[in-house]
Formats: C-alpha cells, structure tokens, sequence
C-alpha cells in the first residue's frame, strides 16, 4: 500500500509523459514536414503546373483547383446550412419535424467521406452526367461540411441571449427582423468561425475530390465548372503512392507542407475571430 | 388614441406576415436539405448495392474479386480489429492527456495546448498517411520484420487521428464537472487524483464514453490514411499478427473502384460495403450523440 | 402627484368606461399551469399603475398579456379578452407587431442590443420605417432626453451600449422603446438589478412619464409602490385580490391576504 501523497506523484509524473507523448507526436510530424517540405518549396514550385510523365514540376492548378474547390463548397454549404440553423434555432418548436431533421444532420455528419465520394462518382457524376469535375466534387464536399454548419451556426444562435430577442420582439420587430438584425449580427463571428473550420476540413479532404475531381495530375486550371480539377491532396496523394521514384516523394512532401501551411491558416485565423468575439461579449 | 382600423392599425397583418410567411416556408425547405441529402444517398447506394445483398454477401467468407467471390465478412472483422485497436490505443493515450489538462496543467501551458489540440482535430488525413507511409511503415518493417504495411502502422496513424478528437471532447466533459463537487473533495482532505478518480471521472464518464465512440465511428470511416499504410492484399483475410497486412472496408471501395468493370457484381459489392460502412457508422454516431444529449441532462 | 378624482376608490369605483387597458376574465395557462385565473382588472390613461405580489403569483405574465408576449412562450394558452381603447387585442387578425409598436416593454435586467447607443434607440424606428436620416436622429435625441440620458451620452452616441453602468443602460431601455412612439409603457421590475442611486433616478423618471404614457409596473418592493404609483394591484397566486388607489391599499387593505404582505407576514 503506498501513500496516497506518493500515489499522487507517480500519478503526475505517468500524466506529464502521456500528455508529453500525445502533444508531441503532431509536433514531430508537422516538423518532419516542414523539414523534408521545406527543402522543396520554391517559386517556381509554386506556380508551375506539375510534370505527370517525370513526377517533376509544380503545383500551381493544385492550389487553385483546391481554392476553387473549397470556394464551391461554401458557396452551397453556408446558405444551407445558415438556413437550416435559423430554422432549428429561432423557427421551429421542438416538434417531430425538428427531431427528424436533427437526427438527419447527426447521420449526415457521420457519413464516411469513402461513401460521399461514392455517391458523388457514381450519381453526380455518371448518373447525372455531371462529370469528374469540379462541379461534382464541389458539391459533394459541401455534403461533408453542411452538417457542420448546421451545428456551429446553432449554437452560435442559441448562445445569443434571449433577453435580445424579447427586447426586438417587444419593440414589435418580427420574428425575421428579430433574427435578422439581432441574432445574425451577434452570431456572425461564431458562424464565421463555423464556416472558416468547414473550410479547413474541405481543403484537407483527399478521397471526395479523389473519387470525384480528378486525378490530381492535372496540368491545367478548370476553365468550367464541368471540368476536372486537381487539388493539393490527391495531388500528395498520387505523388506519394504512384511515383516511387524520389522526385515524386520530394513532391509529396511538398504538396503536405503547402497544405498543412493553407490550412493553418484558415484554422488559426478562425481562432483569432473566436478570441476576439469572446472578449468582445465579455465587456 | 391607438388606430384600430384601416391601414397600419392593428387590424389586418397586410404584406410584413406575407413575407414572414414566405421566410419561414424557405427556411423549412432549407432545413430539409439534410434529410433529402441523407435519403438521396442512402436510396442511390441501395438501389446500385441491391443485386449484392443477400447472405452470402454479408457473412461469405471469402473476398476476391477474381473468382466472383464478393463476401465481405472477414473484411468487417478486419475493419472492427484495425477501428478498436486505435481506439484503444488513443483513449489509452488521450484520456490521460485530457485528465492532464484539465486538471494538473498549469493554467498558461493549458491555454496554448487545448486551442491547438482543437485545431488539429482537422488535420488533413492524408498528411498523417503519407507520414505513416514514410516515417512508420519503414520503422516497422526495419525493428519488426515483415512488409511494414501492417494492422500496427493502421493502428498508430489512426490513433493519432482521433486523438485531438477524444482529448478535446473529454476534456470539455470533465471541465463540465461543477466546481462545488471537486472542491466538497478536496476540502475533505483528497488529493487531486483522488478527487480525479472518486469525483470527476464518474461524472465525466458518458461524456469520455461518448467522445470515445464518436472517435470510433470516424476511425471505421477513415479512407485516405488507413488506405496508405494498411497493406490491402487482393483477397480479404483476417489478420492473425498485428505484422499482417489487412484489407478493410473504406480502402477496398477505393481501391478496387479502379479496376471494377460497370456493372459487375464486383460493382455491386462495392456500393454494398459503402452501405454497410454507413449503417456502422451511422450506429455508432448516433448512439454517442443521444449519450451525449442524455448524460447532459443527467 | 398627479389629480386623481377618485381619492378612497375601490375595485369596483375602479371599473369606469374609459380604461386604456381593460382586462376582462383572462385566463392565462402554461401547458397544465393555470397562471391567471379570471382577471378583470381597468387601467386608466396617463397613470401609474403597480402589480404586486410575491414571486410566482403571475405579474409578470400578467403584463405580458397586455403587449401578447405570451405568444411567444411554447405551450400557452389565453383565453378572456383585453380591450385597448376598446379594441380586444386578441380578435384573430390583430396586427400583433403594430400593437407591440405601441406598447413598450421594460425588462427586468437591462438588455440593451449589443449595438451603439444610436443603434439601440434607432432600432424601432428603423424596423417600422418611420423616419431615416436626420429625422431619425431627431427621434434618438428626443427619446433619450425623454428617458433622461441624453446629457450623459451626448458625445459618445457611438459607442457600445455595454460601455454605460447598469442604471444607464435600463434608461437606454427606456429610450429605446419611448422611440417607437408608444402611448403604453410596460416595465418589469425595472429596478431589481440596479442599485439604490439608479433606482432613485428610474423612478424619478417614471412619475415623469406617466404625464404622457399610461404605465403599468410590475415590482415586488412595496416601498417602490407606494412610492411611484397611483393605483396598485395585488395579485396572489393568479388571482387578482386587490386593486384600487394606492394610498388606500396601503393604508386600508380591504382583503386580508393584502395587509399580511404589507406587513410583511409572506412575500
């Protein structure tokens, strides 16, 4: 039987090393990849379209095909998902349709990517005649982030204070003018937050836009919507499981950097929007 | 005197209810669009799995497309093995880490840490498989012996994955304990792991379980970095080592989706698996989720 | 003070033909809770009137029936009537915004939007289009002078309205619904989160606009009562047990239950 001030101790010694261990293994990754990205990246990395027959070249239709990409998927996520937050938060009564729909959104989060890119490949593209394209792979990536959305704008919603609503509502505001002029402009900057976060998680997606984009080799911009278009992580993806030669690896590493890098920086940015608007409603 | 009639009185709603009619009816048809998206998906996977699924489909033994055989239940077997694994190996790992944090980290460390761990729970997958495929798959294969991909480098990549998921979420369940009940501990004289084991774990408990669960679910639904690092023989089998290579649900669709003749029976069988994957998922998920909601309340 | 005819009046002196608001049988359930029982009660123009009573008897529900804030609550049902200038505001096509237009509602807790101090006062205004530009400055300056704050935000109209203290922002709360043009004034223990300085100055205010708009209050400080009203109701578990001109409540209670609140025996 030992002490309970030596149980204590060994407690905290066998935490500090277990919480050492889980921080640190993203720390060595993300190093790994700075280090063996680093050496790769250059301007002209940057803005060249990629070499499929070498595996040499750069990533430029990559990067914009990624920007292109995420763009579509917001632009068909936010609204829905804005909507169908207004709806459940300020709208509608606890009632069965609500249930439903809450049960929906908890499914449609939970779908594995693997299906969504299934679903997007066989009936938006081929069934729908849409393509391998950028519109197809937009649309089924939005299908990843909606829920997302979803859940992130309500609780921003329902975090603004009732008595703001009673106040709007007492003045004889309705309820859109009460939502629109209260709660949304309170809300913004969570749901800003919201969207920047299903942003990320839409830019890092490697199997949707896989299954669906395109093959991730693509030399060109999509100039359509009906096109394909490549991205930064199919592109990592192929390069680092077809090329086996070590330009393809070089290339790879990269690809990670550069995305690891875009999608620090729509996470970090989000964060400091949260900051901000927590210190603002605490005063 | 208040107007009663005519324009502007307060008889007569006039056109400011027609458009808060209109409103509400968009916002409906909007928050239908989950529900329509979920059936959509769910009907158009059923309708291309339906000649796949019968019994032979769902407990056949074997897997090989080459000779017509499209069982899929050593792949499930496979795919719950490699799923569990990791989450055992990250709640292993993350539950103490939360337990750090929330309790025995300094409070400016914790500040820095818990918005980072926040952060990287969307990290992109294929990062941590390339990772995988460079950095672990070799490790194994030099310490260990055998091809390197293996159920250990599914096991370690995972478990990284869902790590910043299972500490955020349980530490927010253990900051969730009312500060009363850790401080009626401590005053009766418990130490802070005491306090930990006796007061904030059992409160915490569904909250961890859940977070647990959930983190399960997107392990089983994992594509990108189980596929780089798992070794996906041609043929299904169970693993007998953690050495052995392993062939799971998400990375036979993707894989064998590149060799599939439209239609087959093989074509079939992969929206079958997509299906099954779904069900398991959507099982697991909303399973956690009304945990979540009922421990809440409790 | 002001003149009231009726010095020593009773309930029932009480029930004149002129009421700005008229109360008539109106019953108010939440879900199984039947939180007003039969309550017929007239309030007369350009007075103060307060509703009191202990916790949970119903005031505040009593008040919100009167601009149908208890619309909004999941599960309720009214049923009675309440005549504005003799018109019953719940008939079925009662334009519920205009109504709520034109009585104004002070919170319990000051709830100023999280908006400039212009913003919070221009916001009525703004949602029923009546004035824009400088007209709707105009609005702002004089409902704020109005409510008595003018002076001490003149120069910083921009600024957050979490910016002022506590007392201020209730009087922003005034402001803000004086500017829709109100002629009934709803306020909900105005004072209960405010301190003794701020309150002086809300109640200073209240006797002030009771000149112009007819006010009803709901409070459970007796002293307040006494103090800023001319008629007082008291209502005990939702019904309404007394009611007529508040010297007279106070100083000669007819019902029993009223003299043991007063003094103090429950509440």
């Amino acid at each position: 039987m030992i002490g309970a001030q030596k149980e204590e101790l060994i407690i905290k010694i066998i935490l500090w090393i277990v919480s050492l261990i889980s921080v640190s293994s993203f720390f060595v990754i993300f190093l790994y990849m700075f280090i063996n990205g680093s050496r790769v990246i250059s301007l002209e990395f940057l803005t060249t379209a990629p070499n499929p027959i070498f595996w040499t070249g750069g990533i430029f239709p990559q990067i914009i095909g990624s920007l292109y990409l995420v763009a579509l998927c917001t632009v068909i996520a936010a609204p829905l998902g804005i909507l169908t937050a207004i709806y459940l938060s300020e709208y509608a009564v606890d009632n069965l349709i609500t249930k439903i729909a809450r049960f929906f959104i908890v499914t449609l989060a939970g779908i594995p990517t693997i299906v969504i890119g299934l679903f997007g490949l066989a009936f938006l593209a081929y069934r729908l005649n849409l393509g391998i394209s950028l519109f197809s792979a937009g649309v089924a990536l939005s299908f990843l982030t909606i829920p997302w959305t979803i859940t992130v704008s309500e609780e921003a919603m329902r975090a603004v204070p009732k008595e703001y609503r009673e106040a709007a509502l007492a003045l004889g505001a309705t309820r859109w003018q009460t939502t629109w002029h209260i709660v949304l402009k309170t809300a913004a900057p969570w749901i800003m937050t919201g969207i920047l976060l299903g942003i990320g998680k839409a830019l890092g997606e490697t199997t949707i836009p896989l299954m669906c984009g395109g093959s991730g080799l693509e030399t060109f911009i999509p100039r359509s919507l009906f096109e394909p278009v490549g991205s930064l992580p199919v592109y990592t993806f192929i390069f680092a499981t077809q090329g086996n030669v070590s330009s393809a690896y070089d290339r790879a590493f990269g690809g990670s950097l550069v995305l690891i890098l875009m999608f620090l920086l729509i996470s970090v940015s989000s964060l400091i929007i949260r900051n901000r608007y927590q210190k603002k409603m605490r005063t | 005197m208040v107007n009663l009639e005519g324009k502007g009185g307060m008889k007569r709603e006039g056109q400011r209810s027609l458009l808060e009619k209109a409103i509400e009816i968009i916002l409906f048809v909007g928050a239908l669009s989950s529900i329509i998206i979920v059936f959509l998906i769910i009907a158009y996977m059923s309708l291309e799995a339906y000649p796949a699924l019968n019994l032979d489909f769902l407990l056949g033994w074997f897997w090989d497309p080459k000779k017509e055989m499209f069982g899929i239940f050593q792949i499930i077997v496979s795919t719950l093995y490699v799923g569990v694994g990791a989450i055992l190996i990250t709640t292993a790992i993350g539950v103490p880490t939360a337990i750090f944090l929330a309790e025995f980290c300094p409070r400016n460390v914790r500040n820095v840490i818990k918005p980072s761990i926040e952060l990287l729970v969307g990290i992109p997958t294929i990062v941590l498989g390339f990772f995988g495929l460079m950095v672990v798959i070799p490790f194994i294969r030099d310490n260990f012996g055998g091809w390197g991909t293996s159920v250990l480098a599914g096991w370690m990549i995972l478990a990284i994955m869902s790590l910043p998921h299972v500490i955020s979420i349980s530490e927010d369940a253990l900051r969730a304990v009312p500060n009363s009940y850790k401080e009626a501990a401590l005053a009766l004289g418990a130490t802070r792991w005491q306090t930990v084991k006796k007061v904030l774990l059992p409160y915490a408990k569904t909250g961890i379980l859940a977070s647990v669960l959930l983190a399960l679910g997107r392990v089983m639904g994992e594509t990108m970095a189980v596929t780089m690092v798992i070794g996906n023989p041609r043929v299904a089998w169970i693993p007998t080592s953690i050495l052995d290579r392993a062939k799971v649900l998400t990375s036979t669709i993707l894989l064998d989706w590149s060799y599939v003749e439209i239609p087959s029976m093989h074509y079939h069988s992969l929206f079958g698996i997509g299906l099954v994957l779904f069900f398991i998922v959507a099982l697991i998920d909303v399973t956690a989720t009304y945990m979540v909601k009922r421990g809440v309340i409790k | 003070m002001k003149q009231i005819s009726t010095k020593n009046c009773t309930h029932d002196d009480l029930m004149v033909n002129d009421a700005k608001i008229d109360v008539r049988k109106l019953n108010v359930w939440f879900g199984d809770n039947h939180v007003l029982k039969d309550i017929n009660l007239k309030i007369r123009e350009k007075t103060v009137t307060a509703i009191m009573g202990p916790s949970g008897c119903g005031k505040t529900t009593l008040i919100r029936s009167i601009n149908r804030m208890n619309d909004l609550i999941n599960g309720s049902r009214t049923l009675g009537e309440v005549y504005i200038d003799g018109y019953n505001i719940y008939e079925r096509n009662t334009n519920v915004y205009e109504l709520r237009r034109k009585i104004g509602m002070v919170f319990q807790k000051p709830n100023p939007f999280p908006k400039s101090i212009y913003e919070n006062v221009a916001f009525g205004p703004k949602i029923h289009k009546m004035a824009r530009g400088k007209e709707l400055d105009d609005i702002v300056e004089k409902s704020l002078k109005e409510a008595a704050l003018w002076d001490e935000v003149k120069d910083r109209l921009h600024n957050s309205a979490f910016s002022l203290s506590g007392g201020q922002q209730q009087r922003l709360c005034i402001a803000r619904a004086l500017a829709v043009k109100p002629e009934i004034i709803l306020m909900d223990e105005p004072c209960s989160s405010l301190d003794p300085t701020a309150t002086a100055r809300i109640e200073a205010l209240l006797r002030r606009l009771s000149e112009k708009y007819t006010v009803v209050i709901v409070t459970h400080n007796l002293q307040q009562a006494a103090r800023v009203s001319d008629f007082t109701a008291f209502l005990y578990m939702g019904k309404l047990v007394e009611y007529g001109d508040t010297k007279r409540v106070f100083e000669n209670p007819q019902s029993e239950l009223t003299e043991k609140y007063i003094t103090g025996e429950f509440g």
